[in-house]
């Protein structure tokens, strides 16, 4: 008796763990299939190469969205990753186990969770008004990396400290000074982890809105300097998701950020695998 | 025979506990020389004191001199670095670098600051050394984490010898090998002390009784007893000595 009602149990949690999964997926499956059949059509050459007409205008293309994206992303990133791994690199190796240090890292946990349109404002303060960089993508840049930064520092703090403590030993019994060892053995060994909190940051930069929508402007025009207001695809698809009757072109954009998303998720996945194996001795 | 490495009243702690007291020793030029006893008795602490490996860990501390060819290590103006490139190390648990073979040889000479050019033949008459030339001489950009176990300890010795040290120190070498890989280190250390001084902790008195001149025994961070390999396994002084070599405790 105790035994069938057992198997049962199990058959139950079995049908339970296989609905919810299939749920989520087709949850998924389904905005991703509705965004591509609505907004596929849309999307040709002149759609890419066109910048949008702007206003509550839908007409014309995405071409200087995309250019403002890519200067976003670079400009982000070269502001983002010295300092995110500078500070990991400090947190995980040089910093002294005390009060000061936990504070820090309890800072950067809680830096992490805060909600992205309050580094907008603070952005928006500091580099838009006070620094008088206006709306532009310069100004977008430093708020995003000042967003990303929490996350950068602790998945590059993460890669660090998952390096073994021989090799630390190894380095310094060899004659190595505390950077070679950083240099030259540490920072190699952790990059396959830096390289996939990066590209995590370059996702989510992709992704952001709120905290650019109050630092970046909005400029539909094609940017001709680090200081031109601009717009990235996410904010374009906002634009004209809201302000617009262009709702076929909100998701042709929304295709082209999807399959962004999915090739730098993939790029992800690809490089860590074949840092692991070359790491490991694989090749 | 003149000390290459010499202890005085050497005491160790690790904040406020002490785990080394009062250490007298002697380490002979061109001889093996093991230290034995129980977990927990110092050994490798005493081991680390040499290359002052110790000095990462926060709160650790040496009282007394500790002389390499009679000047003191623990004085203040010595350079670390150069310290070790004179004192190698090989630890218990093989630990290559996450990179080619060649790039693990090469690693000490690079960071010492020698030539590109000159370094193919370090590396080569590194790994003869370490008896892995013939084994590896084809894969030399192949990982060192490819290679088996002991393999990959004897590449973690040719990375040692590629500083060209005097004293090669060794942290139970064998503890994490097959009895076929202990035995082709065991030969190898034979082979070293032609050129190198070298120092072993092993928990292994039938190891140390092989390979070694000199044995010193601790137990609870005293150097119990030290002398010829062949007489303190053969007529211990001292008690506790004699308990622990005939396996009556440890």
């Amino acid at each position: 008796m105790a035994r069938t009602s057992a198997r049962n149990t199990q058959r139950l949690a079995l049908i339970f763990i296989w609905g919810t999964g299939a749920v989520a997926l087709s949850i998924l499956l389904i905005i991703v299939i509705y965004v591509f059949v609505r907004g596929l059509p849309e999307i040709g050459w002149s759609f890419l190469t066109t910048p949008p007409r702007g206003g509550l205008s839908g007409e014309g293309g995405i071409s200087a969205p995309v250019v403002a994206t890519l200067y976003l992303v670079a400009i982000t990133m070269a502001i983002l990753i010295p300092l995110g791994v500078g500070a990991a690199i400090y947190l995980a190796e040089y910093a002294p186990a005390n009060r000061i240090t936990g504070a820090i890292r309890y800072g950067t946990e809680v830096l992490a969770g805060v909600p992205s349109i309050v580094f907008g404002l603070f952005g928006f303060l500091l580099f838009v008004t006070a620094l008088h960089l206006n709306f532009s993508i310069l100004s977008g840049s430093l708020t995003l990396a000042c967003l990303l930064l929490p996350t950068l520092i602790r998945t590059s703090e993460e890669a660090l400290r998952a390096v073994p403590h021989s090799h630390r030993e190894a380095a310094l019994a060899l004659g190595a000074t505390k950077w070679q060892t950083v240099w030259r053995v540490l920072l190699p060994a952790a990059l396959p982890g830096i390289v996939t909190g990066t590209i995590l940051c370059v996702g989510r930069a992709v992704g952001e809105t709120a905290c650019l929508y109050v630092t970046m402007g909005g400029s539909a025009g094609m940017p001709d300097s680090l200081l031109s207001s601009g717009r990235t695809l996410s904010m374009h698809l906002f634009y004209l998701a809201m302000d617009t009757n262009a709702i076929e072109k909100a998701m042709a954009t929304g295709v082209i950020l999807i399959a962004v998303i999915v090739i730098t998720n993939a790029a992800t996945n690809w490089l860590s695998q074949r840092f692991r194996t070359r790491m490991m001795g694989g090749a | 025979m003149d000390a290459k490495m010499e202890t005085r009243h050497l005491s160790f702690y690790y904040a406020a506990h002490q785990v080394l007291r009062s250490v007298d020793l002697k380490v002979k030029g061109n001889q093996i020389t093991a230290f034995i006893g129980p977990s927990g008795c110092g050994k490798s602490t005493l081991l680390r004191v040499l290359n002052r490996m110790n000095d990462i860990i926060p709160g650790a501390r040496a009282e007394g001199e500790v002389l390499l060819d009679g000047k003191s290590i623990y004085a203040p103006g010595v350079d670390v670095v150069e310290l070790r490139k004179k004192v190698g190390m090989v630890f218990q648990q093989p630990n290559p670098f996450p990179k080619s073979i060649y790039d693990n040889v090469a690693f000490g000479p690079r960071v010492l600051g020698m030539r590109e050019v000159s370094l193919d033949e370090v590396v080569e008459r590194s790994l003869r050394a370490a008896a892995l030339w013939d084994e590896v001489k084809d894969v030399l950009r192949k990982s060192g984490l490819a290679l088996s176990g002991g393999q990959q300890q004897r590449l973690c010795i040719a990375r040692a010898l590629a500083t060209e040290p005097e004293v090669l120190l060794m942290d139970e070498p064998c503890s994490a090998l097959d009895p076929q890989s202990t035995l082709r280190i065991e030969e190898l250390m034979h082979e070293l002390k032609q050129r190198y001084t070298t120092v072993i902790v092993t928990h292994n008195m039938h190891q140390a009784a092989r390979v070694s001149d000199w044995t010193g025994f601790l137990l609870l961070g005293e150097l119990i007893e030290y002398g010829r390999t062949s007489d303190l396994f053969s007529r211990p002084q001292d008690r506790r000595t004699e308990d622990y070599i005939t396996g009556r405790f440890g």
